[in-house]
């Protein structure tokens, strides 16, 4: 499939704005009918038509098709470009679910741990967070992803700042993520600017062509830095990292387990981006960048962030450390440069999505029970609450890697990648450190099932409106370690769209 | 390489330079969080003095065409395009700003104070004290 020239007809064919307009348009719309019981059916209507046209958009590109939208008609490089390709539309995808099915969930959570007050504000903030995370994904300009980072990323801060009614913590959690996180953007647009500086163009496959016709200059590698530092803070690539356990811990839940399936995995595709379509992977100084730095961070990520998960007595703590270690895989995969491990990295970044999602949500249903996600005090739970504590046991094993799940698919190719380039200490790495993750999460399995419950509590089951979200996360986590095909050939011709960069995609 | 005539040739990148190295160092070294999101601003700043500098054409002028569109071919214009970057950029800064501005005011009313080490003091008593109430659950049982 040729790159279609750009003629905007049909509806159709705007699918490519679509998606990001339609949760930008919902969030204004919220603040202005101030009503909550609105607010809530405007964004689940707006969130559930993004996963419509997400759906569309994969249809369209998933054998490697790519489709280019010029916005307002001014063709690039001048306009800005919207350009989906078969990498984009899976996380488009992921985004666009993983948003939707949290909405319902969030309904009863936010109830609990946020003010009535400001439950219309909530759901403005989410679909804003939500419009510039698929934005981030669709776009084709650099400075465009800027743009649709700043609006995530400070709809996020006021996300995380809403869990101050249960916790005051959750207030400097988000002074302290808005600080690194615009450090972090900051450093992305100083990189954007000398990538213009080099190269005079903002439109991602013009910069692209650019770098493969005359080599990279040091402004270009300038660039390369900032962009690889500043989209790592937000990534949390492990010394980066220190924002994330707080924010998660102290975010309302609905929050968590939204942000911690979406928002690092969108700024790992952005990274992904940069380091494949723009710049080209088969510079030295990027090789060097990749094998020298990226690699050892990611191993260490995968030990030590594990190991401080076996050691917390928190459940959402300690997920918060196992999805820093979670990175670290995922980072693993790049920097193993092939389409193996590309395509690993990418199916691990989808997995760990859906399998964290599930997991945050059991979280905030624990809360919503007994006050605190602490060991201690969700001790017995298996015995009262026998639907949620299972749906833990089955994300869990996926956190671990069993087979049957999803997170046993991702951790196997990773393996395999790891074999396939020889590099045996690697692969056994991956398989070390999920011992560690066996380790905390069979910690939580004891605290569920083989504990006696704190006395003089009654709790029942959770509400139906968040039991059926979590388990579509938690059979989502299963069928997707079965059936296997369909995200394993949507992320091999996504790595390989990725690997050929802006110069091939088009021309299959 | 470092004749004087590489280093005034480059002022703008010097000035870039200082001002963003002032800023970061006041984010990272400063305790007060006002303070902090000050660095912050400079940081921003000298950030967007690098972007409209390298807009900057020798011998240019303002990139506004006449109204009767006659272009004269010699007249040589500024790159426009990094002043409308970083338009964008600024209401960027200014949103950030206000939102950690309005952290600060509920952290005070919180906390009651606004300095970094006493916040981190009232912290790490919350966790002393969960951990008395719900500490170690794997220790004690078995």
């Amino acid at each position: 499939m040729s790159e279609q020239a750009h003629v905007a007809r049909t509806l159709a064919d705007h699918l490519p704005i679509l998606v990001v307009l339609v949760p930008f348009l919902a969030a204004p719309m919220i603040v202005l009918l101030g009503s909550r019981i609105l607010a809530w059916i405007i964004a689940f209507s707006a969130s559930l038509t993004t996963v419509f046209i997400a759906i569309l958009l994969l249809l369209q590109v998933h054998e490697g098709g790519v489709i280019s939208y010029h916005i307002g008609g001014w063709a690039p490089p001048m306009g800005i470009e919207y350009r989906i390709d078969a990498a984009n539309a899976i996380v488009l995808l992921l985004i666009a679910a993983i948003g939707t099915i949290v909405l319902p969930y969030a309904v009863r959570s936010i109830r609990h741990e946020i003010d009535q007050k400001h439950h219309t504000l909530f759901y403005t903030a989410y679909m804003l967070c939500f419009t510039g995370l698929l934005g981030m994904v669709a776009t084709g300009d650099a400075f465009n992803v800027f743009v649709f980072l700043e609006i995530s990323s400070l709809s996020t801060y006021v996300l995380v700042a809403m869990g101050a009614k249960a916790d005051k913590r959750a207030l400097s959690a988000a002074y302290n993520y808005l600080i690194m996180g615009t450090i972090g953007a900051t450093f992305f647009v100083i990189g954007i600017g000398f990538l213009y500086a080099g190269t005079g163009t903002l439109n991602m496959a013009d910069i692209a062509s650019y770098i493969s016709a005359n080599g990279a200059d040091r402004t270009i590698k300038t660039a390369f830095a900032f962009i690889m530092v500043g989209m790592g803070l937000k990534v949390a690539i492990f010394p980066l990292h220190q924002w994330l356990p707080n924010a998660y811990t102290y975010a309302p839940s609905a929050v968590t387990s939204f942000l911690a399936a979406t928002a690092t995995k969108a700024a790992i595709y952005v990274l992904l981006r940069f380091m494949f379509s723009v710049f080209q992977p088969d510079f030295l100084f990027e090789m060097n960048a990749i094998k020298g730095i990226m690699l050892p961070l990611a191993l260490v990520a995968m030990f030590v962030a594990s190991l401080i998960a076996v050691f917390q007595t928190d459940f959402k703590r300690m997920l918060a450390y196992s999805s820093i270690a979670q990175i670290g895989y995922i980072l693993v995969g790049i920097a193993l440069l092939s389409t193996t491990g590309l395509s690993g990295a990418i199916v691990h970044l989808f997995n760990h999505g859906i399998t964290k999602a599930a997991l945050f949500m059991a979280v905030g249903i624990l809360v919503l029970r007994s006050g605190s996600s602490f060991y201690a005090r969700i001790a017995g739970m298996g015995k009262i609450m026998p639907f949620t504590s299972f749906a833990i046991v089955l994300a869990g094993l996926s956190l671990i890697g069993v087979p049957g799940t999803a997170g046993f698919i991702s951790k196997w190719i990773l393996v395999q990648a790891a074999i396939e380039q020889g590099w045996w200490p690697i692969a056994l790495a991956i398989v070390a450190s999920s011992l560690l993750a066996v380790i905390y999460v069979w910690k939580v399995v004891e605290v569920l099932y083989m504990k006696q419950p704190a006395e003089g509590l009654t709790r029942k089951e959770a509400p139906l409106s968040m039991l059926v979200p979590m388990w579509i996360m938690t059979l989502a986590t299963i069928w997707f370690g079965f059936d296997t095909d369909l995200a394993l050939t949507a992320a091999r011709s996504a790595a390989d769209g990725l690997l050929n960069g802006f110069t091939m995609a088009g021309g299959h | 390489m470092f004749e004087l005539d590489f280093i005034l040739g480059h002022m703008n990148y010097w000035l870039f330079t200082v001002l963003m190295m002032i800023g970061l160092y006041n984010v990272v070294a400063k305790g007060n969080l006002i303070k902090k999101v000050v660095g912050l601003n400079l940081f921003q700043a000298a950030v967007f003095m690098f972007y409209i500098s390298i807009g900057k054409v020798t011998g240019g002028t303002a990139p506004i065409f006449p109204t009767d569109m006659k272009i004269d071919p010699d007249v040589v214009y500024s790159n426009p395009l990094p002043h409308v970057l970083i338009l964008t950029a600024i209401v960027v800064g200014i949103a950030t700003t206000s939102l950690a501005l309005a952290l600060i005011v509920r952290i005070r009313e919180e906390f009651d104070t606004i300095e970094e080490d006493e916040i981190l003091e009232i912290e790490t008593e919350m966790v002393r004290k969960e951990n008395q109430a719900c500490g170690d659950v794997m220790g004690g049982a078995t």
